[in-house]
């Protein structure tokens, strides 16, 4: 299922906070979106996913959504949403009962996406007990349990550390690679968006205006930490960005 | 360090305290304590007869209540009117404390009308209690029911506002339905607000409790007591109190018990 944004524009009372946004996600793709704090990425983000209606503009999903999808659209959240009294297990089954998807075909799902995200030894541990890392692996495995159309992900990784982002980085390209996702990942950090998007969208501060769309050409899987031409590719980005970042900076000083 | 040259020492440690341990056998240590300095004291004449029994005659006369089957004539009608006036107080309180929660309209409709009858004292009403319910027992359970009402419904509906509202969206976004949200967001989310606002309610139900007794019932604590008060007799007087404390305590624990069953996540 791919999706189409055109002419999003969207504002809260007076702030005019995106401008004329004209979009494509294609199926199977990753696309990051980058922009100075408060240009509206996560605003974007609960726009495409139906939490908040644009002032104008209009979201198409195109074709098809995939079998078994329980839920087409799907948030991988910043700070992971979990339920403190539910174990792993129990967050997962939490977004498949109310499908009445109860017991043993549960069970099929939950097995699967554990295995998936290497979280099966972990099952019936509470978050509390768990690294931010893993945390956050388990909201994707809920995520991925509902075989979603499209993930949308609004900084999944800031609240991690730098070397736990790194192996999440490396566990969601192998994920990828397995099965290809389609998702909208939203970052501040130009290293993840190289590392992960076939797609990066630079937006201007606000109203957040589409500035660039950016496409790598690597495969995901053949993309490395420190890889030279993701460095000049993260440069470049840098250059777009940094008069952008610093006003939107001072702007928010002033404010 | 370059000022002089003084001996190395030990960094001193200063990061005690404040911090809860669980220290049960300390509470009862305490109980112990005063009731031997009472029972030493009113055995030497220290303190006089007049204004304490002695604390083995309150337990002599606790013996013949229970010998004599009075106590448990007393006991069951307060014990039933604690938990039916109780339970529909705080079911009723809950329920309305989470539809405040949820809905701004409610909220904007009885959040006024909860503080206005939050400061009347409920003991005041008993008289109209009895007009609209007769003499018996519907008119004692709707004192108990209406003063654990109002803490409980504001207890619930702060702790409703305090659910993490990202795990409510997180619902929203997976697309659970409004019930399964109150159900299993909302509600276990709020639940420790809710337990700590039951404490008080059930303290505010004793004491209701003994104040509809005493004001008619010819069985009960309160009654019990009253009919001491009125005799002077201490020893049954104290007998009475020692049975409310024991109410205390263990409607305490069993919230503690529910607290550690429901919210073992929390630690
Ligand atoms: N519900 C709302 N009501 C009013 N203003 C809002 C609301 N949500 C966001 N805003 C404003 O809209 C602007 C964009 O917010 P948004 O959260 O989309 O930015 P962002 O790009 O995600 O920022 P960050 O990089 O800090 O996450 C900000 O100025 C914010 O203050
Ligand atoms: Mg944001």
């Amino acid at each position: 299922m791919d999706i189409r944004l055109s002419g999003i524009n969207h504002s809260y009372d007076d702030l005019e906070v995106l401008r004329d946004v004209t979009l494509d996600i294609p199926s199977g793709k990753i696309v990051c979106v980058v922009g100075p704090s408060g240009c509206g990425k996560s605003t974007l983000l609960r726009l495409i996913g139906g939490l908040e209606r644009p002032t104008s503009g209009e979201i198409l999903q195109m074709g098809d959504v995939p079998e078994n999808c329980l839920n087409p659209l799907t948030y991988v959240f910043q700070d992971f949403a979990l339920l403190p009294w539910r174990t792993v297990h129990g967050n997962i089954s939490l977004v498949l009962e109310d499908h009445g998807i109860r017991g043993a075909r549960a069970q099929v799902i939950i097995d699967d996406v554990l295995e998936r995200t290497r979280l099966t030894d972990f099952a019936k541990a509470l978050p509390r007990q768990l690294s931010g890392g893993m945390k956050q692996r388990v909201a994707i495995a809920r995520a991925l349990a509902v075989n979603p159309a499209v993930m949308l992900m609004d900084e999944p990784l800031s609240a991690l550390d730098s070397q736990t982002r790194e192996l999440l980085i490396d566990d969601l390209v192998a994920l990828w690679s397995r099965t290809p996702f389609t998702a909208v990942y939203v970052t501040h950090n130009l290293a993840e968006a190289v590392r992960l998007g076939h797609l990066i969208v630079v937006l201007s501060r606000r109203p957040g205006e589409i500035r660039e769309i950016v496409e790598i050409d690597k495969p995901l899987a053949d993309r490395r930490y420190a890889d030279p031409d993701l460095e000049i590719q993260q440069k470049r980005l840098w250059d777009l960005m940094r008069e952008e970042a610093r006003a939107a900076d001072e702007e928010l000083i002033h404010v | 360090m370059s000022e002089k040259s003084s001996k190395p020492r030990s960094v001193e440690f200063r990061g005690g305290g404040f911090a809860p341990v669980s220290h049960r056998w300390v509470g009862l240590v305490v109980f112990i304590v005063l009731i031997v300095l009472a029972e030493v004291g009113t055995q030497t004449g220290f303190i006089s007869a007049l204004t304490m029994p002695k604390p083995s005659d309150v337990l002599e006369t606790f013996h013949q209540l229970y010998v004599s089957g009075l106590l448990w004539k007393h006991l069951v009608p307060s014990i039933t009117r604690l938990l039916v006036g109780a339970t529909l107080g705080i079911t009723v309180g809950i329920w309305v404390g989470v539809m405040i929660g949820l809905f701004s309209y409610v909220r904007a409709g009885l959040v006024p009308l909860v503080a206005a009858i939050f400061p009347i004292p409920k003991i005041a009403l008993l008289p109209l209690f009895v007009i609209w319910f007769g003499i018996d027992e519907a008119s004692k359970y709707a004192l108990i029911a209406f003063g654990t009402f109002t803490p409980t419904v504001v207890a619930t509906y702060g702790a409703v506002d305090n659910v993490d509202r990202t795990l409510i969206r997180m619902g929203q976004s997976f697309g659970l339905s409004w019930t399964s949200i109150v159900r299993k967001i909302v509600l276990p989310g709020a639940m420790a607000g809710i337990l700590s606002g039951l404490r008080i309610s059930m303290a505010i139900a004793i004491i209701l409790l003994v104040a509809a007794e005493m004001l008619g019932a010819e069985y009960g604590i309160g009654a019990y007591i009253l009919e001491a008060g009125s005799l002077y007799d201490l020893e049954r007087l104290f007998a009475g109190v020692v049975i409310l404390s024991v109410m205390g305590v263990l409607v305490s624990a069993a919230i503690s018990a529910v607290e550690r069953k429901l919210l073992g996540w929390r630690t």
